[in-house]
């Protein structure tokens, strides 16, 4: 989230599109309540289904899976057309005036630099064009056609309410009534907030579904305001922790990108990373990478990493593609390629796509290592449960250590909310049998590892034999001196370069990221959750719920990152001379001296509005990015593409139906199904009785929501005679679910490119392990399909064929 | 069963005097459910099921989200969902939570035969005192929200009741503490329907012209209330009775004890309630019922017993 749940209280109008927070996120959709009541705030939903938070909404309009693109291009389209746009934001904190270098095209469905071979852009035509000092060039007076806001109307310009009806099967009526209502919070004192999750995320063009929305926030200046932002609501209390720790396969932590193999040094690796301002004057904070990856090793391997060796940088593992992300690892499980597995905290067979795939590639493993406090499906893969696990136990030589471990309530630790909160939580119950925790389990496999290090030599011992562990207790360290560590501290004497007068003792915890240095002097495990643990105690256990405004922020309640900052890019709340857009709503304001508000402002606090500094201080041109430049792998502008399975032609270009960017297997690839077979459109979701795979294991849940089912409208239950609760095949070409059908008003037919277009829901929650009863699972279905970014799978838009079919044998 | 003390009592089943309540300064309560609020997400339904530890087994789908499939023994609140199509096509999907209302003139008491096992408090709270229970079934006939359920197991009579325990400590119920969106309120009736005049005036504003509250007269209003976007038909809200009625069988059957209690010979009938609690099914027979329907006929309509 920019903003935070209490924030949204604050909104004009929430729209709901690519989630559904009621149902997934029951507990901080209150806030929306509370903006509705409050606020005279409305609620619009878009989506496949008439959902829980449809239940509640003011206005909903439905959607085909996988168009989300076609319709947010079609708001921005109506923006530009009736000039509803934040002029002076738009004008002053984004890239529209910029220049787009000569050469950069987008023709037929393809932006310049694609090569069909390794199916992936060239990018350099992606950028600005640049003056002598190197400098994006600049067109106040947006006359220039390339200038970003002319490339981006032009862009757009295809995207008319009848195109975005024929693409997406919502009615004109509904789609024109919903720009109306985005439209009017360009005033300057409204602002619209924009939930998601991963009703946006998991499709082959995720990552662009996201921006569509960011640029319309953007040029409606709702970015850095109160009830603005764009808020995904992470699905799992912790996710966010997990992405901030870099346990994604190609980043270290603090969304540090991990070396590639040609990256061959440390100075080679910071090549790409030096972020020269774009713009005159500008901050681009990222300019201090450097400090971030040598306090990380100094955090990793302490004594170890020294100017000489280059702060060790050749014990980092080095990328020979560009991640190692889940659908890579199962393709290559699959392949023989890799042999064992490590599986903490996770339950593939359930959670990734194309389940006979994930079984197969577990059945070819010498060894996998469960850790989860559940007994999860993965652990049981190789046992035959009837037709929900067809296993053939005889046949799988795959070793299984299945290590059962604590959940949160049974140890101290810290979870990262959506709203970037690090909150400490405390120890409530004893773990039950021989549950250990997830660090008493990986320290013993460190020191198991390294010992065979020590006495086996291997081909490459320097990275585990080096790493510095220097904890109170080596076999389980405690949770807070990891925290300490993440935060940071000073290793030596800091002092002033110009006065030589000591800022902070050596051996301090640090205040925040901005004393770390590149000479070796700091350590900190995370830079972006430096400042959560300093000498002034825990940062994190502070409930301290002040809210001085009542408007949504309570700085001493926990901690936020970076620098428990609560709403970001919060400069843009304010105009150029630093008053509050919205008068009944700062954030922060200029008082003549510095910022000065209810949140730690994300600028310079002294900067002056004055000096022209732009408020997106991480940006190298200090703008929001309507123009997105080289950094996404599938256009600096997003696009409609069909999803990879879709019942029709890309109507926008023919001959580039889906993403031509998108991660995809060969051998996947060959399991996607067509729609003479497989003529529907499935989507898959979480129901609110459940979250995911985890609480059909206790009986509650299981009570309130007992067995699995999909969710299928009238008018296609009427034509394949599919009766109330009555049983239903639901296939794919990868694989089928027998269960009930829940026959529904809240499906209905949509009217795509002239056709009728049925959509199959599909909850994902039932396994064959815990108290509910026996289900296949989702991902039976679901193809392995990744987004071009990001690699998510694309779980939201594939297609089916349904049948009735009689009761399975009990 | 609750730590509601006898003093509070204002009504006692089977009894045609009533001790005056000692505690006269007690407020009436009330839930008011926010029907617009409600995101159906049962945290309700599952706060109920852990503090008053209820079990139902784990049932089956069976064509909606609603589940268990009806209030039970061991399911004192359901959350129901109705599909519903409006004039202008536009779908609503009206998501109510079920349970006993807490009638100021409960049915359900009128109805039962057996002394002391359905009470009323000065507060409002209708109360199933289940060891006074003979689980006869008259209380599931004399309830116009077809609420009570006789448990298979121990053969008493089981409803919601209003956290009892809970709120003579001062608690709210424990589903108004586990709504996540406020949509379940609880107080004194009067601050109740305050609130819903501030919801309904919203809803009004929001297009919804017949936003209204649901505390229907007919029963003399109810101690569970609800605010309703279309209180001109509370039916579409999965069968809410637009005009609930208690079956004039019940007025019949305690003009028929009342006589028998007046006389003295009350004993005699609670031999008879002694037999069929051995004897079991502990049901109300045909036999019963014709009864029911003979004294209905002889007798006048008898007014509604008031409390005194
Ligand atoms: S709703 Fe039914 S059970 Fe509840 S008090 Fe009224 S009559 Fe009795
Ligand atoms: S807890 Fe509240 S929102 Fe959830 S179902 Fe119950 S009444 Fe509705």
């Amino acid at each position: 989230m920019t903003n935070t749940w209490q924030d949204i209280k604050n909104a004009n109008l929430v729209i709901v599109m690519g989630g559904n927070a009621a149902e997934a996120h029951p507990c901080g959709f209150k806030w929306v309540i509370e903006a509705k009541i409050e606020n005279g705030a409305k609620l619009v939903v878009v989506d496949p289904r008439f959902t829980r938070t449809a239940s509640v909404a003011d206005y909903y309009a439905p959607i085909r899976p996988g168009t989300d693109i076609a319709f947010l291009s079609g708001v921005i389209r109506y923006l530009l057309e009736q000039d509803a746009i934040q002029h002076q934001y738009v004008r002053a904190y984004t890239n529209a005036s910029l220049v787009v270098k000569e050469g950069f095209a987008f023709e037929n469905g393809l932006f310049s630099g694609y090569n069909e071979e390794t199916h992936s852009y060239d990018r350099s035509s992606w950028d600005y064009e640049l003056d002598e000092q190197g400098f994006a060039k600049s067109d106040d007076s947006w006359q220039h056609p390339r200038c970003v806001i002319n490339l981006l109307r032009q862009h757009v310009s295809r995207y008319t309410p009848e195109t975005v009806s024929r693409i997406c099967g919502t009615p004109q009526d509904k789609f024109l009534h919903i720009c109306g209502l985005i439209a009017a919070t360009a005033a300057p004192d409204k602002a619209m907030t924009s939930l998601f999750a991963l009703g946006w995320t998991q499709h082959s063009v995720g990552s662009q579904n996201i921006r569509t929305m960011a640029m319309i926030q953007l040029l409606l200046g709702n970015i850095g305001v109160a009830g603005g932002g764009m808020n995904a609501l992470r699905g799992h209390s912790n996710i966010q922790g997990l992405t901030d720790v870099g346990l994604l396969s190609n980043l270290m932590p603090g969304y540090l990108n991990l070396p590639l193999d040609k990256e061959t040094s440390l100075d080679e690796y910071m090549k790409t990373k030096q972020y020269k301002p774009l713009r005159p004057g500008q901050t681009s904070y990222w300019q201090n990478y450097r400090k971030f990856v040598v306090s990380l090793q100094k955090a990793i391997y302490g004594d170890a990493a020294t100017q000489d060796n280059n702060w060790a940088y050749d014990w980092l593992p080095k990328l020979d593609v560009p991640m190692y992300d889940i659908i890579r690892a199962f393709e290559m499980m699959n392949n023989g390629q890799l042999t064992g597995y490590i599986c903490q905290g996770f339950n593939p067979l359930q959670a990734f796509p194309d389940r006979g795939k994930i079984r197969r590639g577990l059945s070819k493993l010498k060894f996998l290592v469960t850790m989860d406090p559940l007994d999860t499906e993965t652990s049981r893969f190789w046992q035959d449960f009837g037709p929900q696990n067809p296993a053939r136990s005889a046949e799988i030589q795959t070793e299984v250590f299945q290590l059962p471990t604590t959940c949160f309530a049974e140890e101290n630790g810290s979870l990262v909310n959506s709203a970037r909160w690090l909150q400490w939580h405390w120890k409530a119950a004893e773990a039950p049998g021989e549950a250990m925790s997830d660090i008493w389990i990986m320290s013993g496999i460190f020191h198991r590892l390294r010992e065979l290090y020590r006495k086996e030599g291997g081909a490459f011992p320097d990275p585990i034999l080096n790493l510095t562990w220097k904890y109170t207790d080596p076999v389980e360290p405690d949770p807070e001196e990891l925290a300490r560590e993440m935060n940071g501290r000073a290793l030596a004497d800091l002092t002033d370069p110009a006065t030589g007068a000591v800022l902070t003792k050596a051996g301090t915890l640090l205040d925040g990221f901005a004393q770390l240095r590149d000479d070796g002097t700091t350590a900190s495990g995370c830079w972006i959750f430096s400042g959560s643990f300093t000498e002034k105690g825990n940062q994190m256990a502070r409930r301290d719920a002040t809210d001085p405004r009542e408007q949504g922020i309570a700085p001493n309640w926990a901690w936020a990152w970076p620098a428990n900052r609560r709403i970001l890019y919060n400069r843009a709340s304010a105009d150029q001379d630093g008053k509050a857009w919205n008068p009944a709503k700062p954030i922060i304001e200029w008082n003549g001296s510095r910022w000065e508000g209810i949140d730690v402002p994300d600028y310079g606090p002294t900067v002056k509005p004055s000096d022209g500094v732009g408020p997106f201080i991480m940006n190298a041109e200090g703008m929001g990015r309507l123009f997105a430049r080289d950094l996404m792998a599938d256009g600096p502008f997003p696009e409609h593409y069909e999803p990879l399975e879709s019942p029709v032609e890309n109507v926008l270009h023919p001959k580039v139906r889906s993403n031509p960017v998108a991660r995809v297997f060969a051998s996947d690839r060959a399991a996607f199904g067509t729609p003479q077979h497989y003529p529907y459109v499935a989507t898959t979701y979480r129901l609110t009785e459940h979250f995911h795979f985890w609480t059909k294991h206790a009986l509650i849940n299981a009570i309130l929501q007992p067995e699995e089912f999909v969710e299928i409208g009238e008018v296609l239950a009427k034509e394949k005679g599919i009766e109330q609760g009555g049983w239903v095949k639901v296939s794919s070409k990868r694989g089928e679910v027998v269960c009930k059908a829940y026959v529904t008003k809240r499906i209905k037919p949509l009217l795509v490119d002239g056709k009728p277009t049925h959509v199959i829901g599909v909850p994902l929650h039932w396994g064959f392990t815990g108290q509910a009863r026996k289900g296949y699972g989702a991902n039976t279905l679901t193809p392995s399909v990744g987004d071009a970014n990001t690699q998510t799978p694309e779980f939201k838009a594939f297609l089916v064929n349904v049948e009735k079919t009689g009761a399975p044998a009990a | 069963m609750s730590d509601l003390q006898s003093q509070d009592y204002v009504r006692r089943s089977a009894s045609t005097l009533t001790p005056p309540s000692v505690r006269s300064h007690e407020d009436e309560v009330a839930k008011l459910i926010d029907v617009s609020r409600c995101i159906g997400c049962k945290a309700c339904q599952s706060a109920c099921m852990e503090w008053n530890d209820l079990r139902p087994e784990v049932g089956h789908f069976e064509g909606s989200y609603e589940n268990p499939a009806d209030l039970g023994p061991s399911v004192w609140t359901l959350m129901k969902f109705a599909e519903h199509e409006n004039e202008q096509g536009n779908l609503e999907w009206l998501i109510r939570k079920d349970g006993c209302m807490h009638c100021e003139d409960p049915g359900c008491l009128k109805a039962c035969p057996a002394p002391g096992a359905i009470v009323q408090y000065a507060n409002g709270i209708v109360d199933f005192i289940s060891d006074k229970c003979i689980g006869c079934g008259y209380c599931v006939k004399g309830c116009p929200f077809n609420i009570p359920r006789i448990s298979k197991q121990d053969h008493k009579s089981y409803k919601c009741t209003l956290c009892s325990d809970r709120v003579s400590v001062g608690l709210e119920p424990a589903c108004v503490k586990a709504c996540p969106t406020g949509a379940i309120m609880f107080g004194s009736k009067t601050d109740m329907k305050h609130q819903a005049a501030e919801r309904i005036e919203d809803l009004k504003s929001r297009g919804f012209d017949q936003a209204g509250l649901y505390d229907p007269p007919e029963v003399g209003g109810t101690h569970v209330m609800y605010v309703l976007h279309h209180a001109d038909k509370p039916s579409l809200y999965s069968g809410l009775p637009d005009k609930p009625r208690i079956s004039p069988v019940v007025g019949a059957w305690k003009g028929f004890i009342k006589p028998l209690a007046v006389a003295g010979i009350a004993l005699a009938a609670v031999g008879a309630f002694f037999h069929w609690i051995t004897a079991g099914p502990n049901e109300v027979t045909e036999e019963d019922e014709a009864e029911g329907e003979r004294v209905l006929r002889e007798a006048d309509a008898h007014e509604p017993e008031k409390s005194p």
